[in-house]
């Protein structure tokens, strides 16, 4: 059998039985940008960036759902490719608080549009995803400004009502891509196309707050977003990519052993996402592991060691404590033997930290009187 | 074909069910049993119902049918497996009509349970604390791993018996020896050769040649003072067990008792010393997950305070014992003692772990890790042995005066006693109190509206709390959770063990749930 060939950009490119075009570009490396594009999720062709040119077609195509075929010829920045991207970021860009200096233009009406924004955002701060914005990259890269009095209001206030999660429909383009996470990749089924048009937007459960509707918090939604329409409440603001190290690490919580992101500012966990693409979760997580980790910074976490003395736990120096502890166990070993004492060590603690707790039984102590909560 | 039992999969372990859910949109089939109707069930073609504590009717039930209609995998059991003869004799006392009575379903489900079970090969098998949180948990092991044997379901891709572990890394836990009978990846403690490789690396003279205390021993034996030192590491006793007035009365009988913990919570307020510790993002180490993969965990910030890594406490009380260890981190810990003496971790190192993580057994440092075990049915002791068992009842069962039955579990928002989760801003803004959940049915007849406090108490204690009328609960169960302290599941649950495992019988026990007359 012949190999199967497409033409991209001048190369002659194979593929395999249900490729689109781009997921052939992407495996040659040729760039096609793409904005409601979800890995793993069915394609919608909803935001028309990543349209290319296909040699004797009428239309422009989108590459994310069209199939690849022996001898289409196809051009992906053409220069009626890059004029209809324009137009679909101009339009994009042309509703709501798309704040950052891309938004500004030729606009002449730009402090009153930044004084609206921060108001809506009840913020002074630049827009919380300044520097981590689709919209706003592919508007720089395609240099895209919006004409004076071509933009429109957004009808919807922003939905702050929420824990966790900030919703700005004003930022939102409508890709799709929080709906297809929802209800392909997570299958929590919360959220949906509401109203059609000029009205159209994100909603759940009869477009009310997501608290009131079936949302369990995953914010697999707010990982997926492109734009500002869904922020992290907690790092809303805070976290800001050129100030933030990501350090992957592992999920304390259930056994399934998620991948994170931990994103670290000045020696702080600001948010947490989930690895892409890594074993085991794909960079899915749920609310625990996204929304869960700034326990460790509660002031209730014990600083110092603390020894009972007439009924009350007082402070205490670690010299102190320990040998208080080697004191007691020492006397009580020698005097009721090994087997009177006995310890508990930890399933949510490392396991090098184990390893030592029963070495310490084990070959200090001198008992196997060691078990954790596997058992319960 | 997934099967599912006794996992409350979309709320103990939320990803994983995205991927079950995901497989059921392509296609793959999912059968659910469970006494709630939980959220996986709307995704399951068929959702079996059965009473709490009746799954080894069932699985005999089931195994009966597909033996006498030959619909086992014949040529898996005769040269994978032993003792064939003894499950098919045991399972016979099992008719579906006795099976189906036991369970609370219809006698034609079974039926067709067993017609979809050998209609489709393999089929993957999940089961959580439903099925080990009872005293017969180890035996409603026994179960699943005998019904997926008779299918020729194990050691094979979307098979197997597959446990989804309910902590972080209680799976390392376990692998390190935290346990009373085994050293590092499952050695015997009363293997002569065993403690001999142990004494030498640990350099010491002896090593206790007998199988240690259970938790549940160890917590009984405070009270009459055979343990008189306690050492607990990072858990919350106190509100983790069954039966809360009586781990109290152990906590407060001990001796001595060490706490070393991140917070000081329920349990710290019987302990002696409390020892600080570093947090989960504080300390470089390794978890390893449900599926035997060793992934690294990494230091981001400094722990507060004095607090401390717990290896490192461990360390300096050694010390003060005349023994000084040499690991001075985690990775000196695991790159030089933990994958030295655990042979299937041998070939996992610091250096490896720097992506996705290796799967054990990994016995080499060019070995790329172990996805799949029994492959090709052959068993880590040969052949498989079937264990035929016999069902028994939860060891207390609704009666006149305690009428409906609680069962126990986790809740999505929370995760255990709720030290950590109930610090984490947000979360208790979607899950802020405890529930008693039950039957539309039952609040009917006992006269009980939504959001209404009740009394539910059992022989052992009562709780107040919010009911919620939900289509989830069957008729005569309750079901709670324990991550709230005052109305915590715990002061109700039943402190009875599996004979083997020692695993508390969390799932079931007897209570009664009255109205609170409020004065006029």
């Amino acid at each position: 059998m012949t190999k199967q060939l497409i033409n991209i950009n001048g190369r002659m490119l194979s593929f395999e039985k249900k490729q689109t075009i781009l997921e052939v570009a992407e495996k040659n490396g040729i760039y096609i940008p793409t904005l409601c594009h979800l890995k793993g999720a069915t394609p919608t062709g909803a935001c028309r960036i990543c349209v290319v040119e296909l040699e004797g077609a009428r239309t422009l195509l989108g590459a994310c759902s069209t199939p690849a075929a022996s001898n289409m010829v196809v051009n992906t920045e053409s220069p009626k490719v890059i004029k209809a991207r324009r137009l679909t970021l101009e339009l994009m860009l042309s509703s709501g608080n798309h704040n950052c200096a891309i938004g500004a233009g030729e606009r002449t009406d730009w402090t009153q549009f930044q004084l609206k924004a921060n108001k809506d955002d009840g913020s002074e701060d630049i827009c919380p995803v300044w520097g981590d914005c689709k919209l706003q990259e592919l508007a720089y890269a395609y240099q895209v400004a919006v004409t004076p009095g071509q933009d429109s209001a957004c009808a919807y206030p922003m939905e702050l009502e929420n824990p966790l999660i900030v919703r700005d429909a004003s930022r939102c383009i409508l890709c799709g891509r929080c709906v297809q996470a929802c209800n392909e990749i997570q299958v929590n089924k919360a959220i949906s196309f509401g109203y059609r048009g000029k009205e159209a937007k994100i909603i759940a459960a009869g477009d009310r707050p997501l608290i009131e509707s079936d949302c369990v918090f995953c914010g697999e939604c707010v990982q997926v977003c492109p734009v500002g329409a869904l922020v992290e409440k907690k790092a809303r603001f805070k976290w800001r990519p050129w100030k933030a190290e990501k350090v992957r690490t592992t999920c304390p919580y259930c056994g399934v052993g998620c991948q994170l992101w931990l994103h670290v500012q000045d020696g702080r966990i600001v948010k947490v996402t989930g690895v892409d693409d890594g074993a085991p979760n794909q960079g899915r997580l749920c609310v625990k592991g996204r929304f869960g980790y700034d326990f460790i910074y509660s002031e209730d976490r014990l600083k110092t060691p603390l020894i009972r003395k007439n009924g009350e736990l007082q402070e205490a120096s670690w010299d102190e404590a320990l040998d208080l502890v080697a004191e007691k166990f020492k006397q009580i070993i020698s005097q009721s033997g090994p087997d009177a004492v006995a310890g508990v060590a930890c399933a949510r603690s490392i396991s090098e930290d184990s390893y030592n707790m029963q070495k310490l039984f084990r070959a200090v102590f001198k008992t196997n009187n060691i078990d954790h909560c596997a058992r319960t | 074909m997934l099967l599912i039992i006794g996992s409350n999969t979309t709320e103990a372990h939320p990803v994983a069910a995205t991927f079950m859910k995901n497989a059921v949109q392509k296609g793959t089939r999912l059968i659910v049993i469970d006494p709630r109707k939980h959220p996986l069930t709307d995704f399951a073609e068929l959702h079996a119902p059965i009473k709490v504590g009746s799954d080894i009717a069932l699985l005999n039930g089931l195994m009966n049918i597909i033996i006498s209609t030959d619909r086992y995998d014949q040529k898996f059991v005769n040269s994978c497996t032993v003792d064939f003869d003894k499950l098919r004799a045991k399972v016979s006392e099992y008719p579906a009509e006795k099976a189906a009575e036991i369970c609370g379903i219809p006698v034609e489900m079974i039926y067709d349970l067993a017609d979809r079970l050998t209609s489709v090969n393999p089929v993957m098998l999940c089961y959580t604390l439903g099925i080990t949180e009872h005293t017969c948990g180890t035996n409603n092991v026994f179960c699943v791993a005998n019904l997926q044997m008779l299918l020729g379901n194990m050691g094979k891709e979307s098979g197997g018996v597959n446990p989804l572990r309910g902590q972080n890394n209680v799976q390392g836990a376990c692998d390190m020896g935290a346990l009373p009978n085994v050293f590092p990846a499952y050695q015997k403690v009363i293997d002569p050769a065993s403690r001999r490789k142990f004494c030498e690396a640990w350099q010491v003279d002896s090593l206790p040649d007998t199988n240690g205390l259970m938790m549940p021993q160890m917590m009984e034996a405070l009270v009459d003072k055979k343990v008189r030192g306690f050492y607990i590491f990072g858990e919350n006793l106190a509100n983790s067990e069954p039966d809360i007035r009586k781990v109290e009365h152990e906590l407060a009988s001990a001796e001595f008792m060490v706490v070393q913990d991140i917070f000081l919570n329920e349990t710290t307020r019987f302990a002696h010393v409390v020892l600080p510790a570093a947090a989960w993002s504080e300390k470089d180490g390794t978890y390893t997950n449900s599926e035997r993969r060793v992934n690294r965990v990494r230091a981001v910030s400094k722990p507060p305070g004095d607090a401390k890594p717990d290896w490192w406490i461990f360390k300096q009380i050694a010390k003060r014992f005349g023994q000084n260890w040499s690991s001075d981190s985690a990775q000196q810990i695991w790159d030089n003692e933990i994958s030295v003496l655990a042979p299937s971790l041998t070939g996992i190192k610091y250096n490896r772990l720097e992506g996705d993580g290796l799967q054990w057994p990994c016995t080499s440092e060019d070995h790329s890790g172990t996805c799949i075990l029994h492959k090709d049915g052959e068993f880590t002791c040969g052949l498989g042995v079937f264990t035929p068992v016999d069902w028994t009842a939860p060891a207390e069962v609704p009666d006149e005066q305690y009428p409906f039955m609680l069962s126990t579990g986790r809740r999505l928002t929370h995760y255990h006693t709720r030290t950590q989760t109930g610090r984490c801003e947000g979360l208790n803004d979607i899950l802020g109190e405890e529930t008693a959940d039950i039957s539309f049915e039952d609040a009917a007849q006992l006269g009980i509206s939504d959001g209404e406090i009740v009394k539910v108490s059992s022989r052992r204690g009562e709780v107040k709390v919010k009911a919620k009328i939900t289509h989830q609960v069957p008729k005569g169960l309750v079901w709670m959770a324990f991550h709230f302290r005052e109305n915590c599941a715990n002061w109700l649950t039943n402190p009875v063990f599996d004979p083997i495992s020692y695993t508390a019988e969390y799932k079931a026990c007897a209570v009664k749930i009255e109205k609170i007359q409020t004065e006029k």
